[in-house]
């Protein structure tokens, strides 16, 4: 039995209230390209439909760097050229999700609260060290992106609690990102492999700084250190990416399911953060 | 359970209407409103079957709850051209026979018009990228893809 | 014998007349009637993959708030309980694949049905399922039916076996044939199982009626095949059911058997309401009937010269819960394309915990032509030969003795193959790091039993009643055809496809038979209207009717003064004798096969395995093509679903036997963007026996990808790809070994 009541919520605190107050389990309602697909098989829930919300639907830019509401949906994240120039790789992961249709919809704050082992947008947002800020009936906090998911379909938010932005630094000088997923068609599938990846080149080319993190190799998706540690410091040749390749390969603990072996998850894994990283490597040289 | 009363418009039509909170918008087109032109092909947002438009974001009616149709107009098949005149993009898919079964087409319709609305000048690869999400299963895309790209065409000349 | 010459109608690339509802949403389809009383129907289905069924309690699903009616097996009439085909659509003893229906309910609603179902009690003991040909064919398998003994063995069989049938085809002497072989090449070969794909789920609505006016509304491609299916089922009378066929949102030989009518008209009957029941996504892939996953073995002996000596082949087909693959047709088209003296094949019918499976486009040609193509291709390597060289020197022509038994008419597989060879796909080279390959296909396309009507309304329009569900745009070559005949505009001749209460029976819509054979019923028909304006133009003009002759919509008195048209001769209908009707029911004999010839380049990410299609073309002898633009579409159709059978197509089954992938985002159909345009060739090299020499081209295109694809990645990575399909980890694995 699936959703048994609808309530659209004017402002946070009306949303954190409708989702603290409820005797059976109540559910943000964003995009619900999961949401809707989930409820069928779901005992009865309550949604709250946060999409009035105008702080959940945009993305600003300040001095400090990217404040992206959650539930902004992917289609219209994409159509900003700002947020694309500063992160054009978390805005690749966020066009990736799904079709036209779902990209109407859907949005990287439903993505990360699914919370599914292969999300798209997880991987570009642990590469680019975000933070998640999450209203709750006892005050707001702040969470590493890389610390929200904790295992498969589940993350650190409490019932009651609501993700109300995401925070990502202004990158340094020299910064860019990208992220590359495997799926056996050309679109619609969901990923059997994904990497993100951000790097920072100094003026001769040597990478200075480098985050890397794998999705949908793992429970959750997964930051490298010792992918990253590998890019540092080289100037992104193949023996230093054939490392971080190796690295991204050892770090991931696959499955076996319909979408792969453990096999070619290990093996394709490897190389998409070598492509991430010199996708990466070349927008941060600005090519 | 109560119903939820919604008050919409649809096709530039005022509507109103009670639905089960649990109810799509598909179901709320179709059950609810006998407007049988959006189709289910799967109920989960993989075919495109039911693409429809809402507040001029094209969408797969089976993701939205009949409830969010609050004060949204939605556009649906039904709202592009008619038995006496017919849309460019309708014509395109005739002449080019651009249709077998049929029941793939008032989502590809949809789908074009809104891809040519946001993109009046796409290429091969743009049109197929963005109708990804419709999925064909008679015609191979060929013919689709040659009546999206001529009343592509043709609408830019002011057809 | 027709020879090519140039029509008026025919061959023209018209609207099609059902075009406009179709485009705007107005047609309707299998889940779009609804009627006053309606109540709703859905399906209880096994969650195990083989259980016995030691009890079936509704009790609590009958009792709840809504819900009017619940059946069961034991529902059927007692003469029908021992029909396979009702073991099918609701199980008795056994629940035999995951999804099998086991009961039904109708409610109010479709939630509280859906509700209702939970409330229904089954009592399974579940059994060791079997889920792959090698575990069914194994000493000691557990059996899935406990009586079947294997037909068709030499010596009548003793014991209980999974194996429901084998069968043998074979010409000449084999072991001769390899005796005088150079080379002799073999391997195995398997395909997976397959869904037919179609976008439309299964669906119907419909009313029971105890003074015999019971309706069927749904989508088929056989609707007569519904009402004699349902009726025998159900103990009616044919009289007392009327089908009426919806647009069909495709089939591809997937709507040519039941499954939710006689348990809808069961509902309708306990409950005294129309009932609507549709299939939800799930449920078509759990328990609708796939294509058959198969396992071959294939051993050619030519010699030097590529001229083959000897063709053998062991094809093993699933047939799921219950027999009746294809390997029939699989055994006969194997090897049809060629010319060889010697050659055996054997066939077995295998049972595994898998639902039934369902006709596929040209069913048990694509696994067998796939195996055989892909042999020779690999014997064409060997000796040093071109891919379509090597067929031009075997290829079936006219007098060809196929395996199968007849002799070839003219037939046009050595036009398709030269112009492969001439097109300017086949001409430029293949790029750097890419594969080409090459296949050949064969359908035999079948006539049967058509019946149609035409009649002339007094202002000298036309209105054709014909029974073939239009899966593809058959009415508009019906309109066609018609009008060539008549020789009035077709947009003056309505076609309909009528329900079974309007035309006499139809054969089902498949086996590439409409617009051949429906196509010489409507031509009969309006045959007969013309043969009827001569004798009143005759009667008018005092001559006899072979001195009338007929021609673009006119008449001519050839004995004297006199032209009337066609509109004057129906205006005066009645006072010259009564209203025109002509009628065409017919059994069309002389059905053309159709041979397909396709070539494939392909582009292989070496570092993940991803196949990319990068050029198609796909000729195909279409005899006269009716319709161009319907006959292309055909053409693309079928080649992008053998694309998809090729590259990402399978049922993915967990170790439990339960279907893991029952839903298009995991069961990979092929999308707009993973293809380029399909160039398609039509060859006419016309059929005899049709007046205007139509061959049948619905099927013979899903043959050749199969073998185009897979050749095409195998020559691109320099391994071959005998198991299908050619997805990412296996293409990776394959490069990883070599």
């Amino acid at each position: 039995m699936p959703v048994v009541e609808y309530s659209a919520a004017a402002s946070v605190e009306e949303a954190v209230s409708l989702l603290s107050n409820s005797d059976i389990p109540a559910k943000v309602l964003a995009g619900g390209t999961d949401l809707i697909i989930q409820s069928a098989g779901l005992s009865p829930i309550k949604v709250v439909d946060i999409k009035n919300i105008e702080s959940m639907m945009g993305a600003t830019i300040d001095s400090d760097g990217l404040t992206l509401g959650p539930s902004m949906p992917c289609a219209e994240l994409y159509a900003r050229d700002d947020v694309k120039a500063m992160f054009p790789g978390l805005v690749e992961a966020a066009y990736l999700i799904g079709s036209t249709q779902v990209q109407g919809r859907c949005s990287i704050g439903g993505n990360l609260c699914n919370s599914s082992p292969a999300a798209d947008t997880i991987p570009a947002l642990i590469a680019n060290a975000a933070h998640c800020v999450i209203q709750g009936s006892g005050g707001e906090r702040t969470v590493a992106v890389e610390d929200f998911v904790t295992g498969v379909g589940r993350n650190c938010m409490e019932q009651g609690e609501l993700l109300t932005a995401l925070r990502l630094a202004t990158p340094a000088a020299g910064t860019s990102d990208a992220y590359l997923r495997f799926i056996p068609r050309t679109e619609m599938d969901i990923a059997v492999a994904g990497a993100g990846v951000s790097i920072t080149l100094d003026s001769d080319g040597t990478c200075t700084a480098a985050r890397v993190s794998i999705g949908a190799v793992a429970p959750t998706a997964l930051l490298v250190p010792e992918a990253a540690n590998a890019l540092i410091g080289s100037k992104l040749d193949d023996a230093a990416m054939d490392k971080a390749a190796a690295a991204s390969s050892a770090a991931s603990s696959p499955i076996t399911d319909r979408r792969g072996t453990v096999e070619f998850r290990k093996h394709v894994v490897g190389v998409l953060t070598k492509r991430a990283a010199a996708i990466a490597a070349q927008r941060a040289r600005g090519e | 359970m109560a119903k939820v009363h919604v008050s919409t418009s649809i096709n530039g039509e005022p509507t109103e209407f009670l639905c089960n909170p649990h109810d799509t918008l598909l179901d709320v087109l179709r059950n609810e409103l006998n407007m049988t032109g959006t189709k289910e092909g799967c109920g989960s947002g993989d075919c495109g079957a039911c693409s429809v438009m809402v507040n001029d974001r094209l969408v797969c009616s089976c993701l939205v709850l009949g409830a969010e149709a609050q004060g949204k107009e939605i556009g649906t098949v039904e709202g592009i051209g008619n038995n006496d005149s017919l849309h460019i993009i309708q014509e395109k898919f005739l002449e080019h026979a651009a249709l077998q079964c049929g029941i793939c087409t008032p989502g590809l319709i949809v789908s074009t018009k809104a891809l040519l609305e946001e993109n009046p000048n796409p290429t091969e690869e743009e049109a197929r990228y963005y109708l990804a999400g419709n999925l064909c299963r008679c015609t191979g895309y060929d013919k689709i893809i040659r009546a999206v790209m001529d009343a592509a065409e043709s609408m830019r000349r002011g057809a | 014998m027709s020879e090519a010459k140039e029509y008026k109608y025919v061959g023209t690339r018209r609207v099609r007349p059902d075009g406009y509802d179709k485009v705007t949403g107005r047609a309707n389809y299998g889940a779009d009637l609804a009627l006053p009383g309606m109540i709703w129907g859905k399906i209880l289905r096994s969650p195990h993959a083989h259980a016995k069924i030691n009890g079936i309690d509704t009790g609590k699903a009958e009792a709840y708030p809504g819900v009017s009616a619940v059946v069961t097996f034991q529902d059927f009439p007692e003469k029908s309980k021992g029909n396979p085909s009702a073991q099918n659509i609701l199980a008795n003893a056994k629940a035999l694949y995951h999804g099998h229906a086991i009961a039904a309910v109708a409610a109010k609603t479709e939630q509280i049905a859906q509700e209702a179902l939970g409330l229904i009690e089954v009592d399974y003991e579940v059994l060791p399922p079997v889920m792959d040909l090698d575990t069914a064919m194994a000493e000691g398998a557990t059996l899935i039916n406990e009586n079947l003994k294997t037909a068709g063995l030499p010596e009548p069989a003793t014991e209980s076996s999974n194996i429901a049938a084998r069968q043998e085809l074979k010409i000449g002497d084999i072991d001769a044939g390899f005796a005088e072989a150079d080379v002799i090449v073999e391997r195995e070969y398997s395909t997976p199982t397959v869904h037919q794909g179609y976008i439309e789920p299964h669906a119907c609505t419909v009313r029971y009626d105890e003074n015999g006016q019971s309706m069927v509304w749904c989508c088929t491609q056989g609707h007569f095949d519904v009402r004699a299916s349902t009726a025998n089922l159900l103990g009616m009378e044919l009289g007392k059911l009327k089908v009426v066929a919806s647009e069909i949102g495709g089939g591809f030989g997937g709507k040519t058997i039941i499954y939710l009518e006689p348990v809808a008209l069961m509902l309708s009957k306990k409950s005294g309401n129309p009932v609507k029941i549709v299939m939800d996504r799930d449920e078509v892939f759990k328990a609708s009937g796939p294509g058959a996953a198969t396992k071959s073995w294939i051993k050619i002996g030519a010699k030097n010269d590529g001229t083959f000596t000897a063709m053998q082949a062991k094809l093993v087909f699933e047939a799921g819960a219950f027999p009746g693959s294809p390997v029939g047709p699989g055994t006969m088209t194997v090897f049809a394309p060629y010319d060889v003296k010697n050659a055996k094949v054997e066939g077995y019918d295998v049972l595994v915990n898998k639902p039934k499976v369902a006709a596929y486009r040209a069913p048990g040609a694509p696994q067998a032509e796939f195996a055989s193509e892909m042999l020779i291709n690999e014997l064409a390597d060997k000796l040093g030969m071109d891919m379509i060289d090597i067929r031009l020197k075997n290829a079936a022509r006219q007098g060809t003795q196929a395996l199968y038994g007849p002799k070839f008419n003219e037939i046009g597989l050595v036009e398709c193959l030269e112009q492969c060879k001439a097109s300017d796909h086949y001409q430029s080279a293949v790029s750097e790091g890419n594969g080409r390959g090459v296949a050949a296909g064969f359908w035999f396309n079948i006539g049967g039993v058509s019946s149609a009507v035409i009649h002339m309304n007094p202002d000298g329009t036309a209105t054709l009643l014909e029974g073939s569900p239009d899966i593809g745009g058959s009415r508009a070559s019906m309109q066609s055809m018609a009008a060539e005949e008549l020789g009035i505009a077709p947009e003056r001749i309505k076609p309909i496809v009528a329900d079974t209460e309007m035309v006499a029976h139809n054969d089902t819509t498949g086996g590439s038979r409409t617009t051949f054979a429906t196509g010489m019923a409507v031509i009969e028909a309006a045959q007969d209207v013309v043969r009827q304006f001569k004798e009143r133009a005759a009667s008018t003009w005092n001559v006899t009717p072979d001195q009338v002759e007929w021609s673009d919509g006119v008449a001519r008195n050839t004995a004297g003064e006199g032209e009337m048209t066609c509109a004057e001769i129906c205006a005066s209908a009645g006072r010259t004798g009564g209203q025109i009707t002509g009628r065409g029911n017919i059994n069309a004999r002389g059905a053309g096969p159709s041979f397909s010839v396709h070539i494939a380049d392909v582009a292989v990410d070496t570092d993940t395995g991803k196949v990319d299609v990068v050029r198609y073309t796909a000729s195909q002898d279409a005899g006269r093509a009716i319709h161009p633009s319907y006959v292309e579409g055909q053409i693309q159709g079928g080649s992008v679903q053998g694309i998809g059978w090729a590259l990402n197509e399978e049922y993915i089954y967990n170790d439990d036997g339960l279907l893991e992938n029952p839903g298009f985002l995991d069961y990979r159909i092929p999308l707009a963007s993973d293809l380029p345009m399909i160039d398609p060739i039509i060859v006419e090299v016309p059929n005899p026996f049709h007046p205007y020499g139509v061959r049948g081209v619905g099927e013979a295109n899903i043959i050749p990808p199969l073998a185009t694809v897979a050749t095409a990645v195998g020559n691109a990575i320099g391994r071959p790809m005998p198991d299908l399909p050619c997805s990412p980890p296996r293409v990776l694995k394959a490069i990883q070994e070599g």
